[in-house]
């Protein structure tokens, strides 16, 4: 809907500029298009074909070790992922995963956001140091997590606690005991940078006359917040959100790495991995596949009415 | 991101309570460093013995040494992390340079010349982002093997190319559309074709956008690992995958882990930090500005 009606609207102012230049013939059409045709039809041969091949396979009981007995059926793959205790346990990690990580980097990057907002001494370098966790490789943060800040026996909280505390301070291991908090909190810290850098844009890109006029009605900061920054800030918070769960919900790197899916870590694609590359199980995997291009679909309906709304801005400023 | 132009409201309101706007200042400095803490860190037993890197508590004091740094590029007799390097390098770079050879004339398209549909096109563009990528992993794995493409780093770069045409188009997309069409008319009425115009005319101009936005594909076909570690192996290794061999190392490799996972970021942090304000707007796919 909302993407039809920017499509009008551009139509309409640009199409005086196009018949002024020559006759509008089926060729000059195709002129006009064909710088598009390389990208997309590069798109859709290396996107689009592989996922239908997937849909394909996924109807068919395939294991890649024995592949003469490979035979078409049905909806049988998909009947089994979803009634399969540990694959369904993984749709679980992943909701839990994705939600968890994408609120708790949400509201600790709006916080640096608002504080980075103010002028301060060396804010320059302070926002250096906050973007740098979101632009280390995503396998050397996670074996950053795993065995300089984990570890039972070396790793940098325990001897944090060893300082504090003395000989007998406890010493958690931390995977062991909680490997879903430990993953989701290294995914927390790598991502709250990126929610901190949408949503510092979102704040400059506030009308501040708007807010000097509030003032001097003599609003405090807590009511310049709830309802003028807020209200602004709602599609920067659903953009991030969005963009957020669609980078999470596919993430492999950290469970690879930190847990390598064990201990009721392994979410969807870490599953699907698993199921084709170690287990051979082609048509399952597929299946598992399909599910998390539908769930995507959800979550990418949503995020491109948000970004279409942000678009549409855009083409009327 | 201008740091000016957010401050006309916040230098008021620090003006009336400096207390409060200095306490504030120093809160955003601590969560700073709470935040670079586990980085700085890893440089620091980096540069530590294997010995002085496992102690508990840490050592602060321990003495420096480069000996992390030898091992990882293969001192010790492990593997030599050059060749997966050098993989990543030309993945990275060589898909960088397609999704540009492609992006430009489609984002030339969507935005200076009128095409019907156009934001029709862009969100399909966008939409094959959302395409988890474990949706076409196995018919790429089959298909690789059976043609013979498996662990050869040209599959890679085609993925890489694909993985990130999406994003620079759209990126390219908004930095074209500031390009003055005035400019563009009069080259066409010279006689320009479309590669002259674009190489001339519109490029020149649009430079900063297709800097930024070569970097950020750049920085994500340095991070891929999923699609390079199904479909490579020995020959096609890239850095991330060289590094998920530390994965299960124990006890005495700790500074060479550190050395490794600095000295593989070390491109990403470099073209980060270069291309910080204009990270957002790719990541954002180019809805924010």
């Amino acid at each position: 809907m909302t993407a039809t009606a920017s499509t009008t609207a551009a139509g309409h102012a640009r199409v005086p500029t196009a018949r002024k230049q020559g006759p509008p013939g089926r060729l000059r059409a195709w002129a006009t298009r064909a710088p598009l045709l390389p990208a997309l039809i590069f798109m859709v041969v290396v996107t689009q074909l592989p996922f239908v091949a997937t849909l394909v396979i996924s109807f068919f009981d395939w294991n890649a070790l024995y592949p003469d007995a490979r035979s078409f059926t049905g909806f049988a793959n998909y009947t089994e992922v979803l009634t399969d205790p540990d694959l369904r346990k993984s749709v679980l990690t992943t909701i839990l995963l994705t939600a968890s990580v994408v609120i708790a980097s949400l509201v600790i990057g709006l916080g640096l956001a608002l504080l980075l907002d103010r002028r301060f001494r060396g804010r320059g370098i302070v926002r250096t140091l906050l973007i740098a966790p979101f632009l280390l490789v995503p396998v050397a943060a996670a074996l950053l997590w795993k065995h300089v800040l984990y570890n039972p026996e070396y790793g940098l909280f325990n001897g944090l606690l060893h300082w504090v505390g003395g000989d007998g301070a406890s010493q958690p291991d931390w995977i062991s005991d909680t490997p879903l908090l430990a993953i989701e909190a290294s995914l927390v810290w790598q991502w709250t940078p990126f929610m901190m850098l949408i949503l510092l844009a979102g704040l400059q890109s506030r009308d501040t006359e708007l807010i000097e006029a509030a003032r001097m009605d003599g609003a405090n900061n807590w009511q310049v917040f709830r309802h003028l920054t807020l209200p602004h800030l709602r599609r920067y918070l659903e953009l991030g959100a969005l963009l957020g769960s669609i980078y999470i919900v596919q993430n492999f790197d950290a469970v690879f790495t930190i847990t390598s899916g064990g201990l009721g870590t392994a979410n969807l694609p870490y599953t699907v991995y698993q199921s084709f590359y170690q287990a051979h199980e082609n048509g399952l995997a597929s299946a598992a596949g399909v599910l998390v291009v539908i769930g995507s679909i959800i979550i990418a309906t949503f995020a491109l009415r948000v970004v279409s709304s942000l678009f549409r801005e855009e083409v009327s400023r | 991101m201008s740091s000016s132009t957010s401050s006309s409201t916040s230098t008021k309101s620090a003006a009336k309570s400096p207390a409060k706007g200095r306490a504030l200042g120093l809160v955003a400095w601590l969560a700073g460093i709470l935040f670079f803490l586990p980085i700085a860190w890893m440089a620091l037993t980096s540069f530590h013995s294997e010995q002085d890197a496992a102690t508990n508590p840490p050592s602060l004091a321990a003495p420096l040494t480069l000996d992390g740094y030898r091992d990882f590029f293969g001192a010790g007799g492990g593997a030599s992390p050059w060749p997966s390097l050098i993989n990543s390098a030309v993945a990275s770079v060589v898909s960088t340079l397609f999704v540009l050879v492609l992006a430009l004339p489609a984002a030339y398209a969507l935005s200076i010349r009128p095409v019907k549909k156009w934001t029709d096109v862009l969100f399909f563009f966008l939409s094959t982002k959302m395409l988890p990528v474990v949706a076409g992993l196995l018919p790429l794995y089959l298909f690789a093997k059976n043609t013979g493409l498996l662990d050869n780093i040209w599959l890679l770069v085609i993925l890489y190319t694909s993985m990130n045409l999406p994003i620079a188009v759209w990126m390219m997309q908004s930095f074209l559309s500031e390009v003055p069409k005035a400019i563009i008319e009069a080259a066409q009425i010279d006689g320009a074709r479309l590669p002259t115009v674009l190489t001339r005319v519109v490029a020149p101009i649009a430079l900063p956008g297709i800097a930024a936005t070569s970097l950020i594909c750049f920085i994500f076909s340095w991070n891929e690992l999923l699609f390079a570690r199904v479909l490579s192996g020995v020959v096609a290794q890239t850095a991330p995958v060289f590094l998920t061999g530390f994965i299960t190392s124990q006890g005495l490799f700790l500074a060479k882990v550190c050395a490794a996972s600095l000295v593989i970021s070390l491109p990403v942090l470099a073209a980060g930090f270069a291309a910080q304000d204009k990270l957002v707007q790719g990541l954002s796919l180019g809805a924010v500005k």
